[in-house]
């Protein structure tokens, strides 16, 4: 389809309790200046279910304008819902662009919505930006387990699409919010919605798991050596504060649960302060991690390629250096 | 029950190394292997047939003539049949037109093998992690879809999926036809058996070409039907000029850090 204008859209997920994920906040950041260079507005779309908090947020966060589709039947996701809603909007609407939240409903959204609108969707994205020639967003994204970096552009469809991963981007500095909010009537009877969720299992024995909007992660990897190596990570986390983080070798060992993955195929983080114990630096971690704003790396394996990443490299075993660390941040705290 | 599943063959991304000279991907020597989450798939849709044995379990996929290899290797595991879909007209797809013309070659498959009442993919493939293809799928044929399934049962005539969530797990009920995506189990998958190998290594695949999957639209096929273009690609770079600490004592290292850590005003 042909753009009706120049805006830049950015869907911000909701919760069910009507808040707006990270990931959607995080967007405005890169959506302002790719907005201003497409010279368009800063769109956001909100959907879901008593969604005020999440229309607050993104005002406050520097949307010139909310497209808001409120009913019962968008409170809990589903791919047809969500995807009946957006493309509503986008035949309405035509903007230029659109992001989304490389979240896992997002990845389950983005490629039907596309698919649907018949136009290009670059998944994962972890840096954007406005290509100075054509006009056309620069979508970003690693590929071949972070090895290998692709600029990938949709320069004859539109919208174009992509979604990008949580915690690459930082949320802005709020102010007072002067988004102008429309409100749409899209429905979709739940008859027509095919499939129904008829349990939630809730992880159990596992502290929730926030590693996206952390501040400190503290991970553990092959050289934490079992389970029970995990209890000095723990520590470490507890007493700065922070959440407990893994590698893939660490999870695929059975050493600890998959909602602590960081890398390619986890999460994506980007906190203040990141320690990796134990872990060798396989590419496909540190694509998960490299945003961090600093890294400390703990490995009796001077040659680890973790190193090659780490503000500060500590070579020694973990299991030495973890104590005593620990022992100096309690006694500045006491 | 007939289950279709989405293969590709991929190469063994953890085996990639990059050439510290030209700055480039090493590619060659790197072993081929079938995609592992469509492994996951596959060895989902064996459970079902475990369950229920008139189960009939079809594989496709789009590729280069090699792929044949992890056909063969989803036959020797578990499947009854295998198609590939290979012909010029389809290099350089993009995942929308991939996804348009396993699409259009499944209504082929179906003339051949009947309607299928599930279509499986693995979540994502290794090389590209892109998750689009399965879903998109789902779109072009009008069907629901669940992704990230961690298994699925047959309970009379609708799918109850086990599905990755934020949250935890959630249970879907979804009716059929439908695509569902996978993400690895807490198992693993099924080997083949010595009997299975055999069989799979003589086995017959045909191959559909552009000819065979008659109605196709071919503008909408390969490059030329792809709306995303790779721009460029690059080697993500590496940070250096990090401060190392290695003490005799690892208590020294230690303390050395929390000052270090405490002066950059980070702790």
């Amino acid at each position: 389809m042909e753009a009706k204008s120049r805006d830049l859209w950015v869907f911000v997920e909701t919760s069910e309790d009507g808040r707006a994920k990270n990931v959607g906040i995080e967007l405005l950041t890169p959506g302002r200046m790719m907005a201003d260079k497409q010279q368009g507005s800063l769109v956001a779309v909100v959907i879901g279910w008593q969604v005020e908090e999440a229309v607050k947020t993104a005002s406050a966060y520097g949307a010139d304008r909310i497209l808001v589709v409120e009913g019962e039947e968008y409170r809990h996701y589903s791919t047809d819902a969500y995807t009946h809603a957006i493309c509503k909007l986008v035949e309405k609407y035509g903007p230029t662009s659109m992001m989304i939240g490389a979240t896992g409903n997002g990845r389950d959204l983005g490629p039907r919505v596309s698919c649907r609108l018949g136009t290009g969707l670059t998944a994962d994205c972890t840096a954007l930006d406005i290509d100075g020639e054509s006009g056309n967003v620069a979508w970003t994204r690693p590929a071949f387990g972070g090895n290998l970096m692709a600029t990938i552009m949709c320069p004859d469809h539109r919208p174009q699409i992509g979604t990008v991963r949580p915690g690459v981007f930082k949320k802005g500095i709020p102010g007072e919010g002067k988004a102008e909010v429309i409100r749409e009537d899209i429905h979709m009877d739940v008859s027509q919605i095919r499939t129904r969720v008829l349990e939630l299992i809730r992880e159990v024995n596992e502290e929730m798991v926030d590693l996206e909007g952390a501040q400190i992660i503290v991970s553990g990897g092959r050289g934490v050596g079992g389970p029970e190596g995990f209890g000095i990570i723990r520590e470490l986390a507890q007493v700065l504060g922070g959440t407990v983080g893994a590698s893939r070798a660490a999870v695929d060992a059975g050493w600890i649960g998959h909602a602590h993955q960081v890398g390619q195929t986890g999460k994506t983080v980007g906190p203040k302060l990141y320690i990796a114990c134990g872990i060798s630096g396989a590419i496909q971690h540190v694509a998960g991690m490299s945003s961090s704003d600093y890294i400390v790396a703990i490995n009796k394996d001077p040659d680890a390629s973790i190193f090659n990443v780490a503000d500060f490299g500590v070579v020694g075993n973990l299991f030495e250096v973890i104590p005593v660390l620990i022992e100096e941040i309690k006694k500045a705290k006491a | 029950m007939n289950i279709l599943i989405c293969v590709k063959q991929v190469p063994d991304t953890t085996e990639i190394r990059i050439d510290p000279v030209k700055n480039t991907l090493i590619r060659e020597g790197v072993p081929s292997i079938l995609n592992p989450f469509d492994g996951y798939a596959l060895e989902a849709a064996a459970r079902i047939r475990d369950a229920h044995p008139d189960t009939r379990i079809v594989v496709v996929s789009m590729g280069l003539p090699q792929a044949k290899n992890a056909l063969k290797e989803c036959l020797a595991i578990a499947a009854d049949k295998a198609y590939l879909v290979s012909d010029r007209p389809f290099g350089g797809s993009d995942t929308l037109a991939t996804s348009y013309i396993l699409s259009q070659a499944i209504g082929k498959i179906q003339e051949l093998e009947g309607k299928f009442d599930a279509i499986f993919c693995g979540k994502q493939a290794i090389d590209g992690d892109t998750a689009q293809v399965g879903p998109e799928i789902a779109e072009h044929l009008g069907y629901p879809q669940v992704t990230y399934g961690l298994e699925a049962s047959l309970e009379g005539n609708v799918l109850h999926v086990k599905k990755e969530v934020e949250e935890g797990v959630e249970i879907l009920e979804v009716g059929l036809p439908c695509v569902v995506t996978f993400t690895k189990p807490a198992w693993d998958p099924r080997y083949p058996t010595i009997k299975r190998k055999l069989a799979a290594g003589r086995a017959e695949i045909p191959v559909l070409s552009a000819a065979d999957l008659t109605g196709i639209d071919l503008s909408r096929a390969g490059l030329k039907g792809s709306p995303t273009k790779v721009k460029k690609t690059f080697v993500p770079q590496k940070k250096t000029g990090g401060v190392k600490i290695q003490e005799e004592h690892a208590g020294d290292s230690a303390r050395k850090l929390f000052t270090l850590l405490g002066d950059a005003g980070i702790i």
